[in-house]
């Protein structure tokens, strides 16, 4: 539902040094009209504010002290401090976002690290992931979701530094899946071969949560 | 990737970057053919340069872009292996799905000669190819436009000369819905043995009543459950559903069925 541009990715192609001779992309495709509603999953309404649901209050968290830990389900750990996540390829993510509360917000714009980058080297054959945050937020998902170019760890939205009200410094974006699935205040990913619920999901929520789906709760 | 559901013995875990690596990144591709199969579907056939190849069963995604930059992708199956002789050749099958945003473009409107951006290919599961699970044989369950995948492991079994034993169970709505026809023949005569069943409307001449796909039918037309056939499903959701569970009912083992599913929520 939402487009990237991946800015360092050498495998995308550059519009500056594209081949002028290279075929027209897709002549004549418009796709939806990108107005109300029409892309609606369903049961969702579309706000153009940015509501703020969080379960508890929220966490301070310094940039200089910030980090993110990945442990394998081998036991196998791997951190990065904010300047090694500055210093990783950088995307723009143009996304809509979904969340369970049945708000959608169109076209919302992100810069951050995909988790293709972060955990290319991390060796694994884990299945699910559990997230970890700053105040003890906790979200399940499987390892698939996190990768192939769909999720980030983003630190920018709008083009400026992510407010701590969304998430700030950092959160998990994980766009496809509802919002709760995009973890604020991300702190941790935990590699593991059986799933194991997180915050919400163990209050009844669903384990997937596709919006398209209508996934809210266990059972859906 | 090799499957993962086989915990014993496992070997050493690879990188979380090679999962993906190969469906990372966007080529530009161009429409070099295209053909309609139905009045509502169409073949393209897409020249990608720097293809790696890929297996029938395999997805790739396809990216459009619009004049304001809008950008919408979608997962095809790949309704033919890639061709030793054009190995950067990917041939996909579109269904037009009423009121979608990608599939009826891809099938009224994208002319040939026009770029396209593609990824893949994707997917290790829903993979058949010669000489896999030891050669066992191969029943595959075709709802709809979910024949796609299936069409493109008949035609790998083909193009290899393989002998594998292959058993087609075939639903359409009504004749005009039925594609690939002529490459699934009604008899095993050379070890392909298709069957066709009309849900909705069927011609004069069909083998059987209108209806649906029953147990009575997977019984008869099917492998039975002690060869321990690979089973491959593929179509909506509520198709693939009702299969499984048949096939389990049959006695068939959970892990030799594999599903894909189709439907109007992948436009």
């Amino acid at each position: 539902m939402g487009h990237v541009t991946a800015s360092d990715d050498p495998a995308a192609p550059d519009p500056a040094t594209a081949d002028p001779a290279a075929p027209a992309l897709t002549p004549g495709f418009r796709g939806r009209t990108r107005t109300s509603g029409v892309a609606l999953p369903p049961g969702q309404y579309e706000v153009t504010d940015f509501p703020v649901l969080s379960a508890g209050p929220t966490p301070n968290v310094d940039e200089r002290t910030w980090q993110l830990d990945v442990r394998t389900e081998d036991g196998s750990a791997f951190s990065w401090s904010w300047a090694d996540l500055m210093a990783l390829p950088q995307e723009d993510a143009l996304v809509d976002l979904h969340c369970v509360t049945r708000w959608s917000k169109f076209g919302t714009r992100w810069r951050g690290v995909s988790l293709d980058t972060l955990l290319a080297d991390v060796p694994s054959s884990a299945q699910y992931a559990l997230v970890g945050c700053y105040g003890g937020y906790t979200t399940n998902l499987p390892v698939a979701d996190l990768l192939g170019g769909k999720a980030w760890v983003a630190h920018t939205y709008d083009g400026r530094p992510l407010d701590p009200l969304h998430g700030g410094p950092a959160r998990l974006l994980v766009p496809h899946l509802y919002l709760w699935k995009s973890a604020k205040w991300v702190r941790s990913i935990t590699l593991l071969d059986d799933e194991q619920r997180g915050f919400w999901e163990r209050y009844g929520y669903h384990d997937y949560g596709d919006p398209w789906r209508e996934q809210r709760y266990q059972g859906d | 990737m090799a499957p993962t559901d086989a915990p014993e013995g496992r070997a050493a875990p690879a990188r979380l970057g090679d999962r993906f690596a190969t469906t990372h990144g966007w080529r530009v591709a161009t429409v070099v053919d295209a053909w309609p199969e139905t009045a509502t579907a169409r073949t393209l056939v897409l020249d990608v340069p720097g293809w790696p190849g890929h297996r029938a069963g395999q997805h790739v995604d396809l990216r459009l872009t619009s004049d304001d930059g809008y950008t919408a992708s979608r997962a095809y199956s790949v309704s033919a292996p890639t061709d030793p002789a054009q190995p950067h050749r990917v041939q996909v099958t579109v269904q037009r799905v009423t009121g979608g945003e990608v599939s009826p473009y891809l099938v009224d409107d994208l002319p040939v000669g026009a770029g396209i951006e593609v990824r893949g290919p994707v997917g290790g599961w829903f993979v058949w190819e010669p000489g896999a699970a030891d050669g066992a044989p191969v029943m595959l369950l075709a709802g709809g436009s979910g024949v796609t995948p299936l069409v493109a492991m008949v035609r790998a079994r083909r193009a290899a000369g393989d002998r594998t034993p292959f058993r087609v169970l075939y639903s359409v709505r009504m004749p005009t819905d039925a594609m690939f026809v002529h490459e699934l023949p009604g008899t095993g005569l050379d070890g392909v043995d298709a069957g066709l069943w009309f849900t909705r409307a069927a011609p004069p001449d069909a083998a059987r009543p209108v209806g649906r796909i029953g147990l009575r039918d997977l019984a008869h037309h099917g492998w039975p459950a002690e060869l321990a056939p690979v089973c491959y499903v593929c179509g909506p959701t509520s198709f693939v559903e009702a299969m499984s569970r048949m096939l389990l009912v049959l006695g068939h083992d959970m892990r030799m069925i594999r599903a894909e599913r189709f439907g109007p929520s992948t436009d």
